[in-house]
């Protein structure tokens, strides 16, 4: 396996600052939003002297004082400033006045590109919820001008689509043979079903399936690669490009190929073999996995738990093991495709649900209990309800405190499938129990996945024993399904203890507290740009919501340019409107990593129209001196305005610069 | 507007519709129709334009309504009573005193897996549990690739193959594949046993048909089930009947509009082991224009010189296979599936099977170990050579010889399915759970005396016999490896015949 040592972004310049004045637009709320229409972003910046005067008026001095775009720490990310001295506990201390050796300096670049140093020790955080708070979070929407627009380059899309469709048929059989009867046998992909396929995604596929290389740490390395026949095939070019990674579900930074949890890995393989070649209930079960469940239901308070080798065939061979026909499942209807599969297997009645909607689930719940089963009326054997602790497209988090509610109230069985909250939230890493401080005893089962916070593959169950005992029994990837192997349950093994802090003291709760800390900032700062981002505050997932679907393919290019790269998602994996593109944060990331990110998507987002937010959902101007939060609160409680007068909400379109100077401060307090 | 005006009104209306009408090609035959039929009658045509307007309206309203037609009406404070009255069941049941022994009695195996193993309990038995044929497992050369893979990817790739989850090695395990079985393109899954249950719901859709072999595995069988195509069944391994269905389903699909048609079997059955007439079902796939998705789990890197299948094996053109799914987790030694077929095939499973699109890609130590294996069995297919005189010595120890069992499985497959012969059954008259019982003893006299075997476990009856009407008889398993000499396969072939022997005649009823 050849190894590189390449210094990353060294050819890279850091992109130029935005050094336009921002934008303070005149107070518009969801009223005017109409007006937005004709008001293109140019014009923005000729301001009326009185909207000047009242920006003026409201900003505190400080703010308004320009800084030096030099003294900012921008994102001159060469791995030297990377300190060798840094508070990170696990690198040794290396002296002042003896410059490291060139293979030092080679070993520190390779373990920083898959876990970056910590630049202050300020910059952590811990993820809980504040109480008091409401759960869910603000939904901002952009001005109708996007909205029509998205819905018109749909239909230009189509249309042309179609057009390409029909001229294909007539003058291009050749290729377009798969799609029609031929020899008797029917097309294997319905034109229509691979429509969407073909002629809309077709024009992004190069911001999908981008191979890489090599860890996917704080770094990522692409195989870069082109196409000279529109997306549909790809040369590799044989160069790399070593990127920036917000698109992996590297929450906790275990994707590192050295360090404890490697070397742990190493061990086990030498001693254990890769694998148990066998299921685990026809003989491929070893002490290992004993001891990684027990490990896995402390951790998540569970009396007992299980580990399978596939997330997915955990959640898809869960379901026919608890719940069958007379049975009835309700699910959030933004629910992963597994959990999809796995109630569609079961054989139970599916209802769904708004996304996170109490009120909703608890109508739906008392006219199925009052209703019982359709005609015959008989009550349900058993009611399951079925959320995602954190939901991977929205960055929003379950209401649990509400869901625990009504299931005293209605009996239902809960699910929480934790695959992206497990180890990402909750000061300890617990997920959303630990996150919202309820007891799991609260939660009938808990499902995670292995795959993301710990760096290895597969998914888990937590649950009482006598249901776990059960499970082994009757869960299809307990039965038939390969068992976990040696190498993935050390990797299991290896990063829970070092979160528990068993391992190396200190190291895991640094980990989660910066991942809480990362994610804070850079949505508080993605916010302050200007963007409408979905989410819950404290969530690592951070989708920014770019609408139209040209956008989508335009950002990642964008920010691929950038060295960054991003995961885009458009419709069928979202509503119609609502393409996004999506960042994952991680602990292995450190604020410099945060800013460059900032400073890209300021510049992308002037360039591409895409500050879309109306700042009702965060991103306000800093609290005047003297103005405590709670005194805000009230006033907004009697729909004044900081100054007794009106309450405007104003667009938020903050200077890079201000952002990256407050940041730090305000990601420590409730976000605004 | 008086009452007598109306009908003059809706008769200017209808001149004025008449003329934009007859602007419109086509438009005189349906105005002569109209003139026709109503003689003129203006009333008569206004009454019958409102009725479509009514119908249109009705047509596009919503159409959920319909569903709560049956709901009974309840004030609130009846629903708080029902709800107070509801009592769901207990989530799981409690368990049986077989399923409890099930899990208690389950081997714990401490250290390695290999030929010889050592259990927790401290005792060193002989493994015949473990798809290790090769042995694979102890190979230190494969070890050492797999921690140089770590030292360069890590473990897992974190994140799905959409999403910077494919990396080179998945890239280069896919073409390893490919060229091995000779087919134009391949995908690797996370999980051997999610990948065909996936892959079929990929093509096939309600409206599509799938002839299926009635003995097809659980995979399968739920890939069926979520396709909400039409499936239908034939006899196990019986081409006679599965031309008649095949017939049949030509004949019955005559009129009607095209659909996908799919035959789904598996080359060596995972639940009874026996073998397919790949060039007979060749030929009628063919003939009767369907395709076939072929499940190797359990004969990719079996059968054949170098291991290609059954393909290889009875020397039928890959091609003819439209998808071949096989393990990379049975003999292969390290854990995912793949589906190899065309290329278009392949790259429709990218974005639209669940299994693969939702889930994180394999981890890269498995990828390259994969790459490894697979060189191997190509380059060097001696390594094959002991588990085959290891699965004619077992053979000998066991078929010929036991009174009580025979053997399901064909002849050069590794996995031993042993059943009780017709005749005990008949003599003792046992039920399906009387049988896995005196198994599960057979099993465990077998571990006393030092082999490790396992029964053949499968979905409990409850839940797997409701969705399907056959069922096969319960088995003993016995995984051949060639990590034992023949003397020491023979020993075991002897420990577990005289264990069959032991129990079955203690067990009279
Ligand atoms: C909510 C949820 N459940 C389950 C899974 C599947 O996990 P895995 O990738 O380990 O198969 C995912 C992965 O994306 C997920 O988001």
């Amino acid at each position: 396996m050849p190894r590189r040592f390449s210094i990353p972004f060294t050819s890279s310049t850091p992109p130029a600052l935005n050094d336009k004045p921002s934008a303070n637009r005149p107070a518009s709320s969801r009223g005017n939003r109409v007006l937005s229409y004709f008001v293109t972003p140019k014009k923005q910046e000729t301001q009326s002297a009185a909207a000047a005067l009242q920006a003026a008026s409201e900003k505190p001095q400080s703010f308004s004082s320009s800084i030096s775009p030099a003294a900012l720490p921008l994102p001159t990310i060469s791995l030297s400033t990377a300190r060798a001295d840094s508070a990170n506990m696990d690198e040794p201390p290396t002296t002042l006045f003896q410059p490291p050796s060139p293979a030092e300096i080679r070993r520190l670049q390779k373990q920083h590109a898959q876990f970056g140093p910590l630049v202050s020790p300020s910059h952590r955080h811990v993820s809980r919820h504040m109480g008091g708070e409401s759960i869910d979070p603000v939904e901002d929407t952009p001005p109708y001008f996007w909205v029509v627009t998205t819905y018109i380059s749909y239909l230009i899309l189509l249309a042309v689509g179609h057009i390409c469709d029909a001229l294909a048929r007539r003058f291009d059989k050749k290729n377009f043979s798969q799609l029609m009867v031929h020899n008797g046998y029917a097309p294997l992909t319905d034109s229509s079903e691979a429509f969407y396929t073909r002629r809309l995604k077709m024009r992004l596929n190069d911001c999908f399936n981008r191979p890489t290389t090599g860890v996917p740490g704080r770094f990522i390395t692409l195989l870069d690669r082109t196409s000279d026949d529109g997306n549909y095939t790809f040369q590799y070019t044989g160069t790399k490009t070593e990127t920036l990674n917000v698109s992996s579900y590297n929450y906790l930074g275990f994707a590192q190929s050295e360090g404890p949890c490697a070397d742990h890995v190493e061990e086990v393989v030498r001693k254990n073999g890769i694998t148990v070649a066998s299921s685990r209930s026809m003989g491929g079960q070893t002490e290992l996995h004993i001891e990684v469940e027990d490990q896995v239901a402390k951790f998540v308070g569970k009396q007992s738990a299980t580990v399978f080798s596939m997330g997915f065939a955990t959640n898809s061979g869960v379901f026919p093991a608890l719940v069958g026909k007379g049975c009835l499942l309700i699910s959030d209807e933004l629910n992963h495709a597994s959990i999809r599969m796995g109630s569609r297997w079961s054989g139970a009645t599916i209802k769904m649900f708004k996304h996170n909607d109490m009120k909703d689930l608890e109508k739906l719940l008392r006219e199925n209990i009052s209703q019982g089963q359709p005609r015959t009326h008989r009550p349900w054997k058993k009611i399951l309800v079925v959320v995602e602790g954190l939901f991977s497209m929205e960055g929003t988090m379950c209401n649990l405190p509400g869901l625990v509610d009504l299931k005293n109230r209605y009996k239902f069985n809960l699910f929480v499938d934790e695959a992206h909250s497990i180890g990402a939230i909750g000061p300890r890493g617990r997920g959303v129990c630990d996150y919202f401080g309820i007891d799991p005893a609260e939660v009938d089962i808990l499902m995670g996945t292995l795959t993301k916070s710990f760096g290895a593959n597969g998914g888990y169950i937590a649950a009482d024993k006598n249901i776990i005992d059960a499970l082994r029994l009757t869960h299809a990837s307990f039965i038939y399904g390969e068992s976990p192997s040696p190498l993935l349950l050390s990797q299991i093994h290896a990063s829970l203890r070092l979160i528990n802090g068993e391992l190396m003291p200190g190291q895991g709760e640094e980990r989660l507290q910066r991942l809480a800390f990362n994610s804070r900032y850079l949505r508080l700062g993605l916010k302050r740009l200007g963007y409408i981002v979905y989410g819950h505050d404290d969530s690592p997932i951070i989708p920014i919501m770019l609408y139209n679907p040209a956008k989508m393919p335009a950002f990642s290019r964008e920010m691929l340019k950038r060295k960054i790269s991003v995961v885009v998602v458009g419709y069928p994996a979202t509503p119609l409107i609502s393409s996004r593109a999506r960042l994952c944060i991680s602990a292995a990331h450190n604020k410099d990593d945060l800013d460059r990110i900032l400073a890209a998507c300021d510049e992308v987002g002037n360039a591409m129209q895409i500050k879309f937010s109306s700042g009702i959902a965060g991103g306000a101007p800093p609290l005047p001196a003297g103005v405590t939060p709670e005194m805000e609160r009230k006033w907004k409680e009697k729909g004044q305005g900081w100054f007794g007068d009106k309450l405007d909400v104003q667009p938020p379109r903050w200077k890079l610069e201000d952002v990256i100077k407050h940041g730090v401060q305000d990601t420590k307090i409730t976000l605004r | 507007m008086s009452v007598h005006e109306v009908p003059t009104w809706f008769s200017d209306l209808g001149t004025e519709l008449t003329l934009l009408f007859q602007k419109l090609p086509g438009s005189s035959i349906f105005l002569r129709y109209i003139k026709a039929s109503y003689q003129d009658d203006p009333v008569r045509s206004a009454v019958e334009l409102f009725l479509v307007l009514f119908a249109l309206r009705y047509l596009l309203a919503s159409s959920y309504s319909t569903q709560k037609k049956n709901n009974l009406a309840l004030t609130d404070k009846e629903i708080d009573e029902l709800v107070d009255e509801w009592v769901p069941e207990p989530l799981v049941a409690p368990p049986t005193v077989f399923e409890e022994q099930e899990n208690d009695k389950r081997p714990v195996i401490s250290g390695a897996t290999g030929p010889k193993c050592k259990l927790a309990n401290g005792r060193t038995v002989t493994n015949l549990a473990s798809y290790n044929y090769y042995n694979f497992l102890s190979s230190e050369t494969l070890k050492e690739k797999a921690i140089q893979t770590l030292r360069t990817y890590g473990v897992g790739p974190c994140g799905p193959p959409g999403f910077y989850g494919t990396q080179d090695v998945h890239i280069k395990t896919e073409a390893d594949i490919a060229s091995h079985l000779g087919t134009p393109a391949c995908i690797i899954y996370a999980q051997a046993f999610s990948t065909i249950s996936s892959v079929i719901p990929t093509f096939s859709k309600r409206g599509d048909i799938i002839v299926a072999d009635k003995a097809v595995n659980y995979s399968i069988r739920k890939g069926l089930q979520i396709s909400r195509s039409t499936v239908r069944w034939y006899e196990h391994n019986d081409m006679a009947d599965l031309e008649r269905v095949l017939t049949q389903v030509v004949k019955e699909q005559a009129r009607k509009p095209l659909t996908r048609r799919f035959l789904v079997t598996e080359a060596l059955f995972e639940d009874i082991g026996d073998i397919i007439d790949l060039p007979k079902i060749v030929e009628l796939k063919e003939r009767y224009k369907f395709r076939l998705i072929l499940d190797e789990t359990w004969s990719y890197g079996v059968l054949g010189r170098t291991g290609r299948g059954i393909t290889e094996r009875q020397n039928v053109d890959v091609g003819s296979v439209d998808m071949l799914i096989g393990s990379l987790a049975g003999p292969l030694c390290t854990a995912g599936g793949f589906c190899a077929a065309g290329a278009v095939a392949v790259e429709h499973q990218r974005i639209n099977s669940p299994s693969y699109t939702y889930s994180a890609a394999l981890p890269a130590m498995m990828a390259t170990t994969a790459s490894e294996t697979i060189t191997l069995l190509q380059t060097n297919p001696e390594v094959m050579n002991q588990c085959r005189e290891n699965i004619k010595s077992m053979w000998a120890q066991l078929d010929p010889r036991s009174e009580w069992m025979y053997c399901t499985s064909f002849i050069e497959n590794p996995m031993m399915l042993l059943q009780f012969k017709p005749e005990v059954l008949s003599a003792r008259k046992w039920n399906v759970q009387e049988q896995e019982a005196v198994l599960q003893e057979i099993v465990d006299e077998c571990l006393v005396n030092g082999v490790l075997v396992t029964r053949r476990k499968g979905m409990p009856r409850s839940v797997s016999a409701k969705d399907f009407g056959f069922e096969c008889m319960p088995s003993l398993k016995i995984c051949i490896t060639g990590g034992l000499s023949k003397k020491e396969i023979e020993k075991a072939g002897i420990i577990i015949r005289h264990a069959i022997t032991k129990i079955t005649r203690s067990k009279k009823s």
